[in-house]
């Protein structure tokens, strides 16, 4: 691909695309590896299954990918963002945008930011525990025992309700983000856009939704 | 004047005037009494100038032509939406009866900067036409005219380059776009050619052309909020701009 093309428009909007699907496929693992909570086997096979993730070297070779098209991602929508900005230097007076788009299409600058916040706030609760400053002993399977730093973290109310409220602005960022990913990269069709359509809504409801409901019943103590 | 009830609105207007593209500019409030509902809102506009013109006052300028939906020249920012409040229709096609008696209608210019204004409400949109002169055009056979059944297109091509070819060049999809993008536009000039066989010649470098002179312009880039859509007069679909990135990426690929 020519370095033209990268520093086209459409060219920069692809890269959000390709990071953006890239981070979606990322939220399926994370969503799939953490709902073994669910089994409320007091985290055992929950820590078997993240033992695997940190100890596997494909796995920890596949988080700086990771990281890379998260940062990636966040530099290329700070250019787009700024050079849009620059496309409209003197604003209207009055703007009806709910009359032509939805709130949340006009918002991922925002959602995104928000989203950058919680990240922080959770890599610090959980990923800097796990790879530098330790976990808190074993579990009976002699596995490291990240399902204790849950439920410590998940005691805490503010936790509960930021980790809450950050699976509300992702769903909402998804629910934009997904199709128009695929807009972006021009897969457009008949058939089959209305059907992308649909996944999008659906993935963009569940996956926060599984994702949110892990702290709440936590809290609640209906997973213990 | 038509088939109207013969309502008549006072209105308060908000106008943005603007000296020349270096002045700075500012809003100024008009009453306007008696105006029929039967009335297109230039025709309401030719009522405030010549009111305005008889005050000895400088008439407001602003851009039409055919005043029948064709043209794509008048270009009102109003109350919040490129060409008002109606879906699917020009400012010279929205009629007064779409307001209602003591309504405030606030007008602005198209904001961009690629579209400077010119003067008052009239901005000059030949960044339009730069990106036309830079791709959107088709290489023909001299001589005699070809028999036009001679090229086989397929109906659905046929109709869907139609379609992309309704665009008036009327910029109200840059005006809509939280990002002053102007790609639908450019979607529907690339895609009506790229859709007919007599497109296929300068195919990859009319889009090459057409999207590199599009970012000179410094028109935004696309988030798909679909603004341009919901507000462009000539109902042009996403769809071409799926084509466009579809054609783009083709084209830097190969
Ligand atoms: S795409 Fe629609 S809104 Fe944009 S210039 Fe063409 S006719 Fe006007
Ligand atoms: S004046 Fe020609 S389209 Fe409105």
């Amino acid at each position: 691909m020519s370095q033209g093309f990268l520093k086209s428009s459409i060219g920069k909007k692809t890269v959000m695309a390709l990071t953006g699907i890239f981070l979606i496929s990322f939220l399926v693992v994370h969503c799939f590896i953490n709902s073994l909570i669910f089994f409320n086997d007091g985290g055992l096979t929950f820590n078997t299954g993240a033992n695997f993730m940190a100890h596997n070297w494909l796995i920890r070779a596949g988080e700086l990918v990771l990281f890379a098209g998260l940062i990636l991602h966040i530099i290329q929508a700070l250019i787009l963002t700024i050079e849009n900005r620059k496309a409209r230097p003197i604003g209207y007076e009055m703007v009806n945008g709910n009359a032509n788009s939805s709130w949340y299409s006009r918002s991922m600058g925002l959602l995104g930011t928000l989203l950058l916040i919680f990240l922080i706030i959770h890599l610090t609760h959980f990923w800097v525990k796990s790879r530098f400053t330790g976990l808190p002993g074993e579990d009976a399977n002699g596995h490291e025992n990240l399902y204790a730093v849950m439920q410590t973290t998940f005691t805490m109310l503010w936790v509960v309700v930021v980790y809450t409220l950050a699976m509300v602005s992702l769903a909402y960022h998804l629910l934009h983000g997904f199709q128009s990913a695929f807009q972006t990269l021009g897969l457009n069709h008949k058939k089959y856009t209305p059907l992308i359509k649909n996944i999008g809504v659906a993935f963009s409801i569940i996956i926060p939704f599984i994702f949110a409901l892990m702290p709440i019943l936590m809290y609640a103590g209906v997973i213990k | 004047m038509g088939s109207g009830n013969g309502e008549l609105l006072n209105l308060t207007l908000k106008v943005w005037r603007q000296k020349n593209s270096k002045a700075k500019g500012s809003f100024e409030t008009h009453q306007l009494k008696g105006i029929s509902t039967d009335m297109s809102f230039l025709e309401m506009f030719d009522v405030l100038n010549e009111k305005l013109i008889s005050e000895n006052k400088e008439a407001i300028a602003f851009d039409h032509d055919c005043r029948e939906g064709i043209c794509g020249m008048c270009s009102m920012y109003i109350n919040g939406r490129p060409h008002g409040p109606k879906h699917a229709v020009t400012t010279c096609q929205l009629h007064m009866r779409s307001f209602k008696n003591g309504d405030t209608i606030i007008v602005e210019p198209w904001r961009s900067i690629a579209f400077p204004v010119i003067k008052d409400l009239a901005v000059d949109r030949g960044a339009f036409d730069r990106i036309i002169a830079s791709g959107g055009y088709v290489s023909v056979n001299t001589g005699n005219a070809q028999d036009a059944n001679n090229i086989l297109i397929p109906k659905t091509a046929a109709d869907e380059s139609f379609s992309a070819a309704a665009c008036i060049a009327c910029g109200a999809c840059v005006a809509a776009c939280k990002n002053g993008s102007a790609m639908l536009f450019v979607s529907a000039k690339v895609s009506q050619l790229a859709l007919l066989p007599q497109g296929q010649v300068e195919r990859k470098e009319r889009v090459l052309k057409m999207v590199q002179q599009m970012d000179e312009e410094g028109f935004g880039n696309c988030t798909n909020t679909g603004a341009c859509e919901a507000e462009c007069p000539k109902e042009i679909s996403l769809e071409n701009i799926a084509r466009l990135n579809r054609e783009m990426i083709g084209a830097s690929l190969t």
